[in-house]
């Protein structure tokens, strides 16, 4: 069982500012919910650098050498044809696949590689704290047994910055 | 802060040493290279084309911008608005093509007795040809010279009335120059080579003129930075430049690739007949033009910081602009000069030249209005900008 603090915003420079206070205080944020991005969030909680587009490149270029290479097997050494009196190793006609590929092997790469990086995907558990997340308002989760039970600090960071709905949860995970 | 850019006495001392340096290049390159016309009309044609499609891609940036309601290039809007003061002298440029037509247009000679010929002979002939180069210019400098003073008038004036006519010039703009950059295509690119044809060539062009003008802008922001000025042009701006930059680096080889492989793969002699001398007789070129155009840029921007670097972004923005230069010069030569075309000094002659007149009008018309403009109501979005 993890005790967990939430609390609405009505306005995100109100949620800027507590996120940002209680960052500074040294608190942990289980997550910030918000119903479009905002500019400027991703800095104050301190996000590192995606590694996604490194996945994508990797998974593209085996794509890339996979569907050329296979193409060029099949056209040259497996099953070699001759199809409108063109060599058979025609690269032209090999780039259009070459290039699908590419672009499946780096869009499933990615999305794969970012459901198993975060956890997600059939079986996941993953607690709702709020039926409303993301509907209209803006919501900060912070972890309070991380924050070492300081109940009352946290809820007068929230509440400074007009925090609505502050509630405490037990969640087992 | 009045954002006034003065050019300074090295600036200018620069450029008209690039225009001068090209003069004594032709001069050199006159005697001993001993040009025939058919070299030096040419040359003209495909510097006009390259010159000019930078300045008409400012009025594109302007009109693109602002029909899609974006904030953020309103920071930058001057430099583009500068491109745009070309126009005019390019117009005089294209213009005298007309001493050269029989050097560079095929079509254009009498009595050819070629019925392929004479069946485009309605849309290709030498009056007409000329008066649609008198409506596209017309069009292209009346518009961006609407869209300017526009700008100008909000400067003095900060009423929403000038935001909302600046759509409609800028929509206006938009519809005459799609239409225009297709047929104008047609008539002094793909025309050389008369009993060829290709529906998408139009964009093809396009796209390329797209590269050129995004990497000019860079080079052209990279610059003033440099001095000191633009200060309120951040790394996200940057960012967006590069995306550019990267992005159709890609569509144009897209389109490249689209129209070659569907002439390769039909291989019907009166499409080949376009590729053929191309890829016999110019084969490293044909080769180099795809490599810098293409997989140079896809390689080297593809990183984020690649594309927020503006010393890097400004190296690749002048290969491309190089690659580019090749890709027109690779469009005409084939046609006119054929398979004794090399580059030498009268092509780099021409090319200080043209830049050098070609910088120096930009540049100039830089330091005419203040480098920011005023009243637009997304200047404070633009400031703001994040990706």
């Amino acid at each position: 069982m993890r005790r967990y603090i939430s609390a609405y915003f009505e306005d995100e420079e109100n949620l800027l500012r507590a996120t940002k206070d209680l960052r500074d205080k040294q608190f942990s944020i289980q997550d910030v919910l918000t119903p479009f991005p905002i500019h400027g969030l991703d800095p104050i909680l301190g996000f590192k650098r995606s590694r996604i587009p490194t996945v994508g490149f990797i998974a593209g270029a085996i794509g890339c050498i996979l569907a050329f290479g296979f193409q060029t097997w099949v056209f040259t050494i497996d099953y070699p044809l001759f199809i409108g009196g063109k060599p058979h190793f025609a690269i032209p006609s090999f780039i259009p696949i070459t290039f699908e590929l590419t672009v499946l092997f780096a869009a499933f790469g990615m999305v794969f590689a970012f459901l198993i990086r975060s956890k997600l995907g059939p079986g996941a558990n993953n607690p709702i704290h709020d039926e409303r997340i993301t509907d209209d308002r803006f919501m900060i989760i912070v972890d309070l047994d991380e924050a070492g039970n300081q109940d009352e600090l946290v809820k007068e960071i929230l509440l400074k910055e007009e925090a609505q709905e502050i509630k405490v949860k037990e969640i087992d995970k | 802060m009045d954002h006034k850019y003065t050019l300074k006495r090295k600036t200018q001392y620069g450029i008209l040493s690039i225009a001068g340096f090209g003069i004594l290049l032709l001069i050199l390159g006159y005697f001993i290279e001993s040009p025939n016309r058919q070299e030096l009309w040419a040359n003209v044609l495909i510097n006009n084309l390259y010159f000019l499609f930078i300045a008409l891609f400012g009025g594109v940036f302007l009109a693109l911008h602002k029909i899609s309601y974006a904030g953020w290039y309103t920071a930058l809007k001057r430099i583009p608005e500068a491109l745009t003061n070309f126009l005019p002298i390019g117009a005089a440029l294209m213009f005298l093509i007309y001493f050269g037509m029989h050097d560079l247009y095929h079509w254009s000679h009498e009595g050819l007795n070629d019925p392929i010929l004479e069946g485009k002979a309605a849309y290709l002939n030498v009056p007409f040809f000329f008066a649609r180069m008198a409506v596209y210019f017309i069009g292209w400098i009346g518009l961006t010279y609407l869209l300017k003073k526009n700008t100008l008038n909000q400067d003095a004036n900060p009423d929403l009335k000038y935001h909302n006519r600046g759509k409609i010039l800028a929509a206006l703009f938009m519809v005459f120059f799609a239409i225009s950059s297709s047929t104008m295509s047609w008539d002094w690119i793909m025309s050389i080579d008369a009993h060829w044809f290709s529906t998408l060539f139009g964009w093809f062009i396009f796209i390329g003129m797209f590269v050129c003008g995004i990497a000019t802008i860079i080079l052209i922001i990279a610059f003033l930075k440099s001095q000191g000025y633009l200060e309120y042009i951040n790394k996200e701006h940057i960012h967006d430049m590069g995306k550019y930059l990267f992005a159709f680096s890609i569509f144009w080889m897209y389109l490249w690739f689209s129209q070659y492989l569907l002439i390769w793969y039909s291989h019907i002699p009166e499409e080949t007949a376009y590729f053929a001398p191309r890829l016999n007789d110019h084969t490293v070129l044909f080769f180099t033009v795809l490599v810098i155009n293409f997989l140079f840029p896809f390689l080297a921007l593809m990183t984020r910081d690649s594309k927020r670097n503006l010393k890097w972004l400004s190296f690749v923005a002048i290969i491309v602009l190089i690659g580019h230069w090749l890709n027109v010069y690779m469009l005409v030569i084939p046609g006119t000069i054929g398979k004794t075309a090399q580059i030498g000094l009268i092509e780099i002659g021409f090319i200080a030249l043209y830049l050098g007149g070609f910088l120096y009008v930009v540049f100039s018309s830089l330091t005419k209005t203040p480098l920011l403009v005023k009243n637009d109501p997304l200047l404070e979005e633009s400031f703001h900008y994040e990706t």
